[in-house]
């Protein structure tokens, strides 16, 4: 009898099973794909688009909800950044050399991603309802706006389901097997789509949802993330600048020497 | 460098600015014609770089001198050190999400336009249609409740006049007696600080003091919108632009003062009552004088940061730090630095802000010279003048709050010296023989009183605005003249607009150009104003007089003899 290669995942989802086409397409391609529009894609925006670099903030025009909303979503996507870091980047065997079990991992893996995501989610809500129900936040928002808000809501929503519904419905699952060597394999540059087949529906529509979420990133107001000011901890509080050599808003002329 | 002198540290020029409250008549066209340069722009409706108040009243943002509650400035820590008042660097940071202390668009106002079209469109009815206003935030009806000078000349003062948070400082004795007290106004702009804690908030550290001429600025492809500025500055005078998302702020008109232009609020003051020159400080000690233990001594520690552009050390040390010849000479003769360090009459507003802020202000007369004409006695007596002022504790104590963080002794002293000049020129106008003991009693000779009254009271143009042109050799292209093509920059014409990540994104439109796109818009569009689907609402200001412009009457019926042909002269109807 010879086993259909997805009905062999399925019977044995720890095993890898061999991708096929659809699988190299969604677990190498994609994510350099991905990785190149959030590359250079953010180098460009830099360059082309510096003056449209900025949290387009809200709080002028209400701040009840912000007040609440904001802070939630923004902490909680940083402990779930943290999570990420440390669930993808840091090897099992790393783990159990310090001494932590699996299972002691997966506990305080699920306790506080499960806080941070529904911090996150929770928060988003409220900041997507206020978007919604204040009518200038509402008029200020632009288009690429609501298709950010459509993709990053998704891949939370997708993420944290799969965390819920894998702890609820089977004991957990442990991604450190499968999804994590499969992302620290595409950044050695040695993809192996493989490691990805068998994973749960869930994790692999958050992974993707999270793919094109980050293709998309450079191209939104989602880009304040990279210049999070930590220098400001560090340099002088009063910046001194020297007038430009060109002065007003032209750049200097090409071809003829400036006299004296 | 003589023996006794502490050595000068590193000399830095300041353009500065000093307004003589004298002489303000609160007619607001600075406000207005900096709007018209500056802030004329969706995202900036609410925006005034230069602001007129009536005083005693709130101010525009509302009661922004209530610290306690704005927490912008700077204070002295436990350990006597200077810190932000709104909280250091980790507190920012972790605030950043959400500013806790932001001011609330109503607490500048709700910009507003009028739906005028309705008094075009309105079919026949019993009534006359109403121009009703709309809100630019919500493009909703709206009730007018406030503005940036609400209560412009005491207006409404028996409702709001409590709120005067200077009042609150002083005592219980004089509320709300208003009309029989005193009223002034007080124009203000940036202050240009010395030390300013906008710059200190930025978490991106792009706002930044020029070391040439002291200019702060927000530089707009650094600004990430992170919104400190705004709660850092005291005086509220950085703005957030709720359409590009970043922080504004009067820019003293490099653009102008960069070739030897006042600012346009000084171009245009009708009273000219604002003088513009250099200063020259030491940098290496507004820290120290900024930390200075008692708030009622920063102002002479502010004034002693100065330095005199006439002693040859302070000369030398200013060649030495690379400052041009040429602007030496201006710091030499600046008004300003003669009306804060020479005559003494020049205060800074609010110095317990420890900012150490550079647009300085000549108190008030007025209001004593008014109690003393109104007793019916001689106003221009200088006895009498003296006396009014030993007595008139309220206004010297009010200008006290404002201008020396509550120590009456020195708005005294400038009160004194300015009737004293009142008093000694009146003898020189009506050909009376001059009495040298007037000066003396104020501690000054004939000589600088008259020199005093020609800068105060005849100085022209030159002598009010003494800017040094920047280095430039490039100052043609600066000015924008139209001798070079206006479109002619980097991306050429067709740039901006909306671009796809929001309000006006992909770098900054010269200045002439998006004058001429507003123009153009203007005239070519079918809706003249910022919210598409007004309809036609008309601006008689382009008008050239001829026909009808486009959109004054609506179209007429198909088949009406007279269509709707804007361009042509209208058929007189019989």
């Amino acid at each position: 009898m010879i086993a259909h290669p997805h009905a062999l995942a399925a019977a044995h989802p720890a095993t890898a099973a061999e991708a096929g086409p659809g699988g190299v397409f969604l677990w190498v391609i994609l994510p350099y794909i991905s990785l190149a529009f959030f590359v250079l894609g953010h180098i460009w925006r830099y360059r082309y688009d510096k003056f449209g670099w900025t949290t387009r903030s809200s709080q002028l025009y209400e701040n009840r909800l912000l007040r609440i909303g904001s802070p939630l979503f923004h902490f909680g996507i940083l402990v779930v950044l943290l999570g990420h870091i440390g669930g993808l980047l840091i090897p099992e065997s790393w783990t159990d050399a310090a001494g932590i079990s699996e299972h002691t991992y997966h506990v305080g893996a699920v306790v506080l991603g499960t806080i941070a995501g529904v911090c996150t989610l929770g928060g988003l809500a409220l900041l997507i309802y206020r978007r919604r129900t204040v009518g200038p936040v509402f008029s200020a928002t632009t288009r690429n706006d609501k298709a950010m808000y459509v993709s990053l809501t998704v891949t939370i929503a997708l993420g944290l389901s799969a965390t819920v519904v894998a702890n609820i419905v089977g004991g957990g699952y442990n991604y450190r097997t499968t999804i994590s060597p499969w992302f620290r394999a595409l950044s050695y540059g040695e993809p192996d789509a493989n490691l990805m087949t068998g994973v749960p529906l869930l994790f692999q529509l958050h992974a993707i949802s999270a793919l094109i979420l980050f293709a998309f990133w450079p191209f939104t107001r989602l880009v304040h993330m990279l210049t999070a000011p930590l220098g400001y901890l560090t340099r002088p509080y009063i910046v001194y600048r020297s007038r430009d050599d060109r002065l007003g808003n032209r750049p200097p002329r090409r071809g003829w020497e400036r006299v004296g | 460098m003589s023996g006794d002198k502490a050595p000068i540290g590193r000399v830095m020029a300041q353009m500065a600015m000093v307004m003589n409250l004298d002489k303000c008549i609160g007619c607001h066209t600075c406000s207005v014609t900096c709007k018209q340069a500056w802030t004329n722009r969706t995202g900036v409706e609410y925006v005034w770089f230069n602001n007129v108040e009536t005083r005693p009243g709130q101010g525009y943002p509302r009661r922004y001198e209530d610290q306690e509650r704005w927490r912008g400035g700077w204070e002295l820590n436990k350990r006597g050190r200077l810190s932000l008042k709104a909280g250091g660097r980790f507190k920012k940071l972790i605030t950043i999400f959400s500013n806790p202390v932001l001011p609330s668009l109503d607490d500048y106002y709700q910009p507003w336009t009028y739906d005028y079209e309705t008094l075009t469109n309105a079919p026949l009815q019993e009534h006359t249609p109403v121009a009703r206003p709309k809100s630019l935030i919500t493009g909703k009806d709206m009730s007018i409740k406030w503005s940036a000078n609400w209560d412009d000349d005491l207006g409404g003062s028996a409702e709001h006049g409590e709120q005067d948070v200077v009042l609150g400082e002083i005592s219980e004795k004089i509320k709300l007696e208003f009309e029989e007290t005193f009223m002034f106004y007080l124009p203000r702009i940036c202050e240009h600080c010395l030390n300013p804690s906008c710059a200190a908030s930025c978490p991106s550290g792009a706002i930044y003091k020029r070391e040439e001429d002291g200019i702060v600025l927000v530089d707009q492809d650094r600004c990430r919108g992170w919104r400190m500025c705004v709660t850092g500055c005291p005086y509220k005078k950085v703005y957030f632009n709720h359409r590009t998302g970043k922080a504004e702020k009067c820019t003293f008109c490099f653009p102008r003062v960069e070739v030897g232009l006042p600012t346009v609020c000084s171009e245009t003051c009708v009273g000219r009552l604002r003088y513009i020159g250099l200063v020259l400080y030491d940098a290496d000690r507004v820290l120290e004088a900024a930390t200075t233990p008692e708030d009622t001594d920063l102002y002479e520690a502010q004034r002693s940061v100065l330095l005199d552009p006439n002693d040859p050390d302070v000369v030398a040390a200013a060649e030495r730090d690379g400052i041009p010849r040429d602007w030496i000479e201006a710091a030499q003769r600046s008004p300003v630095h003669a009306l804060i360090n020479t005559f003494k009459v020049a205060l800074p507003l609010h110095p317990e802000y420890r900012t150490m802020p550079m647009v300085w202000y000549v108190p008030p007369l007025s209001p004593v010279v008014d109690a003393v004409r109104e007793t019916g006695q001689d106003a221009e007596d200088h006895r009498n003048l003296f006396a009014a002022v030993d007595a008139l504790r309220i206004p010297v104590e009010y200008l006290a709050q404002l201008f020396t963080a509550g120590d009456p002794a020195p708005v005294d002293a400038v009160l004194r010296r300015l009737a004293a000049m009142r008093a000694y020129m009146r003898d020189i106008n009506l050909g009376r023989e001059p009495d040298p003991t007037i000066p003396e009693r104020v501690g000054m000779g004939e000589e600088q009183m008259y020199d005093m009254y020609r800068l105060l009271a005849l100085a022209k143009y030159d002598e009010r605005y003494v800017i040094p042109p920047a280095h430039a050799e490039q100052a043609h292209s600066l000015e924008e003249l139209a001798t070079e093509c206006s479109l002619d920059y980097e991306g050429g014409p067709g740039m901006g607009g909306s671009g796809p990540f929001g309000e006006t994104s992909g770098g900054a439109a010269p200045l002439a150009v998006e004058n001429y796109r507003a123009l153009r818009d203007r005239q070519t569009s079918d809706t003249p104003a910022a919210p598409a689907g007004k309809g036609t609402r008309v601006n008689l200001l382009n008008w050239d007089g001829k026909g009808s412009p486009p959109g004054l009457f609506p179209p007429a019926e198909p088949g009406d003899g007279t269509s709707g042909d804007s361009d042509g002269e209208v058929e007189p109807k019989p």
